[in-house]
């Protein structure tokens, strides 16, 4: 542990021991992760007395246990929030151990941590507020103790790096020695917060607290978790989107090694429990199944898109933004442009399958989870089982990626525990990879319609937009629709995510559900939307003859911070004055209260061989809590970005998926990454008193910037995705 | 339109594969072993003599999580496509989850835990350094098909680099740092990603 960031303790210590072993089997409750090795050390932490604020524990030895109620997975929550906290704490980070929050004590204690939720890049603007806060408050209690002791009056004291100081005299003491006093004290309503210019940690590259952990190969994961008598399942759900289980004939399966159980998972899904995962998915291949396609028999992508397709002309459209009037705009003496666009169905494909590990008896369950909602998996868990809420323990652990699989679709928790509850001892399942890509909450297929006109003078006086696909709300968030409508699948082109100034302006959506399962899937509507807008606005100003930048430029004088990111996205990568070959293209997104806008070097080769050499990214986050973290999270998006872009489609035929793993459900891959330049406009409060996300911001403009570059080189404009069907194909750097 | 029939991976991919693992070799070997009269296989993994006598046809990466608990090995896609699961078999980087028990008669098997075995290996320096992994779940796979690259290939340049860590997906994209994290720990250069001491405010 010599080369751990931080201070090491005895968890980390004793993960050590344990990880070195083998993975061994430690008590009834084992400790196979950080998460549940800082719940044993929670207890004992609560036992002293020295939880200053619910968020806040120090121990005598001055580590300070800073609690996480989002999630991990990747983005890097376990460093980002903690310092948050440790800002106004003004602890010494290095003695800082962030935890996560055990759900159903976070349900017992009235929501004490705010929201679980970790999706819509939420973490940091969702709860920068209440986590800077309570960081004040803490120290503020820390300081009062103090200053009683010393018997001065607090405003004399003053606090850094976990030590507080009487300023006159020079006393000194440690957190550490009054922090179990300091919890005792009443905490105050109202503090004051730091202001920007005084900060010492938002704003610097403070190192992520994961690191070790994940070069070390450590047990964090969910499905590292072992536990005594476990056994492994996995599953196999109906082939057809939709459909159901009509039979299995387990005598053909029980005979074979490790065999223990084949259950039924209500009628969608079939599994196989062993001794061993292998031996279950030796079973589960070998088990005769007879499936009823139901509501999938006859779906195909072809049917899919003429039902779409048909939507774009129905009249139950719901309206999400209106200006003046398009239809006058439209008619008459005015030059039209139009253009339909397709985007495919998209699986995630976290690295780490669905997973999730149950124990389940008479009324009560334990769930092993990599979920980016702990609150809703426990929620999910009680009404998958008909139990109380409070009869359930969600372990949270870190995710082996998330991309919004795991946040309201909680199918994977679910089927676990209908699992486990078949069964008289832990299971820990896990899906193929197979199952996986074919099982997903897909991002929904879409058709989009766009229509615009330009007047005698050369003005864009008018622009609608339609799109058609499946309600994402309607199967994961009812509760977020409004008079029956999904708003949200006309992200981009609303109010607040528009900045372009058109005088006659309509965008509705037309809902046609389907049994295919949609889902949410990094930048969500906006990475769709946000390719139709910005290729059509491409197609707009190539319309006029006009250079793309500024044709965007001149519809953004009342939208002053997304100019300043277009302008500084233009700037950094010397749009205009490509090198010859290379060929530019330029998108803008607004998003999560952030906005980015990227620029492509691309070229393409007489072949249809593409490469793509360079992403310019810029991102106005409001503030920028680690800037380390943030240029990983573009790297990121603009990988997954890319990775759809060039390969990325899920099809279906016969209600059946299509593709099943790597091979035909494509990743980016290192030979064909091209280099991502990260650049910072950050506007602070100039604009909105909000923060803005990071972790989803930069996906959407990627598809449109390489499509818009696409046209640049070629003069093929890419009205569908992904280029692979456009005989486009990425050339090897 | 332009789309591979399920099972029929594109040339490139079977490429990849095998450039960056050596199961698929094994794999065909161990067909003709598997023939034979092989009914125990000896094998060291980590340094410690293993006898299987059953259970010959588990693929390595399931004996090492579920019988070991070596979990720090990682299951992504179960046939040799990601490269989550690579580990050091006689030195070479070899997908565990395309390689049987029955394959490995006579084999040594090096896990991401026997890698810091002796100190931190410097890729694992590196990596921490430029502060790598996002999630992390493919990490063990790219630090064991980077450090066979290295053992062969000390100073590989970018296209080496390319040709011996495309086989390893990462879906949270950590490449580019991957790539910063081979250089430094080959040639000791840090790269413009690496942390400064610099702050970002309005």
């Amino acid at each position: 542990m010599s080369t751990t960031h931080i201070a090491p303790t005895r968890r980390a210590f004793t993960f050590g021991i344990s990880a070195a072993t083998g993975g061994i089997i430690l008590g009834l409750r084992p400790i196979p992760s950080f998460a549940d090795q800082s719940a044993d050390l929670k207890h004992e932490a609560q036992g002293s007395e020295s939880e200053i604020t619910a968020w806040v524990v120090i121990e005598p030895d001055d580590t300070t246990i800073i609690r996480v109620a989002r999630s991990e997975m990747g983005q890097g929550n376990f460093t980002t929030l903690p310092m948050l906290v440790a800002e106004e704490l003004e602890c010494d980070w290095r003695f800082v151990h962030p935890e996560y929050i055990d759900p159903g004590e976070h349900i017992a204690r009235g929501h004490a941590w705010g929201d679980m939720v970790t999706a819509a890049s939420i973490s940091i603007r969702g709860s920068q507020s209440y986590l800077r806060k309570a960081g004040a408050q803490a120290r503020h209690m820390l300081i009062e103790e103090a200053a009683e002791r010393w018997r001065v009056p607090p405003g004399e004291c003053s606090a850094r790096d976990s030590v507080v100081t009487h300023n006159a005299t020079g006393r000194t003491i440690r957190y550490g020695r009054i922090a179990e006093a300091a919890a005792r004290r009443s905490i105050p309503a109202n503090v004051p917060l730091k202001r920007a210019e005084d900060w010492r940690l938002i704003g610097r590259p403070v190192p992520r607290v994961d690191v070790n952990d994940k070069v070390l190969g450590r047990p964090i994961y969910a499905s590292d978790v072992r536990l005594p008598d476990m056994l492994y399942a996995t599953v196999s759900a109906c082939p057809a989107l939709g459909g159901r289980l009509k039979s299995f004939d387990a005598s053909k399966v029980m005979n074979m090694p490790g065999v223990r159980y084949v259950v039924p998972v209500e009628d969608t899904a079939v599994a196989v429990v062993a001794d061993s995962w292998w031996q279950a998915k030796k079973a589960c291949d070998a088990l005769p199944v007879t499936w009823d396609p139901a509501a999938g028999k006859g779906l195909s992508t072809e049917t899919l898109r003429e039902t779409f397709s048909h939507g774009l002309e129905a009249s139950d459209v719901a309206i999400g933004r209106r200006i003046g009037d398009v239809d006058k705009a439209l008619s008459g003496g005015v030059t039209i442009v139009r253009a339909d666009y397709e985007v495919p169905y998209l699986a995630h494909t976290t690295m780490e399958p669905m997973t999730c590990t149950a124990h389940v008896t008479e009324g009560h369950a334990d769930v092993w989870a990599p979920t980016q909602n702990g609150e809703g998996t426990l929620r999910n868990v009680a009404a998958a089982l008909r139990i109380d809420p409070s009869n359930v323990i969600v372990h949270k652990h870190h995710l082996g990626g998330g991309f919004g699989r795991r946040g309201l679709a909680q199918d994977w928790a679910r089927i676990a525990v209908l699992i486990a509850k078949q069964v008289d001892r832990p299971v820990k399942m896990i899906w193929t990879r197979e199952e996986d890509v074919q099982h997903d909450y897909y991002r929904p297929m879409v058709l989009a319609r766009q229509v615009a006109g330009f007047n005698a003078a050369g003005n864009l006086v008018g622009w609608r937009a339609r799109v058609c696909g499946s309600s994402i709300l309607v199967g994961l968030s009812p509760d977020r629709l409004k008079n029956g409508q999904d708003i949200e699948m006309m992200n981009a082109f609303l109010d607040e995510d528009m900045a372009y100034e058109v005088p006659n302006f309509e965008v509705g959506y037309v809902m046609r559900n389907t049994p295919v399962p949609v889902g949410f899937w990094r930048g969500v509507n906006h990475s769709q939307n946000g390719y139709f807008r910005e290729s059509f606005v491409d197609e707009l100003a190539h319309s006029r003859g006009q250079d793309p930048y500024l044709f965007r430029r001149r519809l953004l004088s009342k939208g002053p911070r997304s100019l300043a990111v277009l302008d500084e996205a233009a700037r950094r990568a010397n749009w205009g004055q490509a090198p010859k070959g290379i060929f530019q293209g330029i998108a803008l997104v607004e998003c999560y209260n952030s906005v980015t806008a990227q620029v492509v070097d691309i070229s393409v080769s007489d072949t249809g061989e593409l490469a793509v050499h360079r992403v310019v990214c810029v991102i106005d986050a409001g503030y920028i809590v680690n800037p380390n973290i943030v240029e990983a999270q573009m790297e990121g998006a603009v990988v997954y970005g890319l990775g759809a872009v060039l390969y990325g489609q899920i099809t279906l035929r016969e209600g059946q998926v299509q593709q099943s793993n790597f091979h035909d459900y494509r990743a980016l891959r290192m030979n064909e990454m091209p280099k991502v330049e990260t650049y910072f406009l950050s506007s602070g409060n100039r604009y909105t008193q909000e923060w803005g996300g990071v972790g989803e911001p930069g996906t959407p403009p990627l598809a449109p910037a390489i499509a818009n570059a696409v046209f640049a080189a070629t003069g093929k404009r890419i009205r569908s995705l992904p280029l692979a069907n456009h005989q486009i194909r990425a050339r090897p750097q | 339109m332009g789309q591979a029939a399920p099972n029929d991976p594109p040339d490139q991919l079977v490429g990849w594969a095998e450039r960056g693992s050596t199961s698929l070799r094994h794999n065909r070997l161990g067909a003709r072993w598997r023939r034979s009269e092989y009914t125990m296989v000896e094998l060291t993994i980590n340094g410690e003599t293993h006898r299987v006598d059953t259970g010959l046809d588990t693929p390595l990466l399931w004996y090492l999580r579920d019988e070991l608990g070596l979990t720090g090995t990682r299951f992504g896609c179960g046939a040799g496509l990601c490269g989550c699961c690579t580990v050091h078999v006689n030195n070479e980087a070899t997908r565990s989850c395309s390689i049987t028990l029955g394959d490995l008669n006579g084999s040594s098997v090096t896990t991401i835990e026997q890698l810091s075995a002796n100190g931190l290996h410097p890729l694992q320096q590196a990596w921490i350094d430029l502060e790598v992994p996002q999630c992390g779940y493919c990490q063990s796979g790219q630090i064991m098909q980077a450090a066979a690259l290295l053992s062969e290939n000390p100073k590989p340049s970018d296209a080496d680099i390319d040709a011996a860590m495309s086989g390893n997906i990462c879906r949270c994209g950590t490449y580019p740092r991957i790539r910063a994290a081979i250089k430094l720990a080959a040639y000791g250069q840090t790269s413009p990603n690496a942390r400064a001491d610099r702050k970002v405010t309005p």
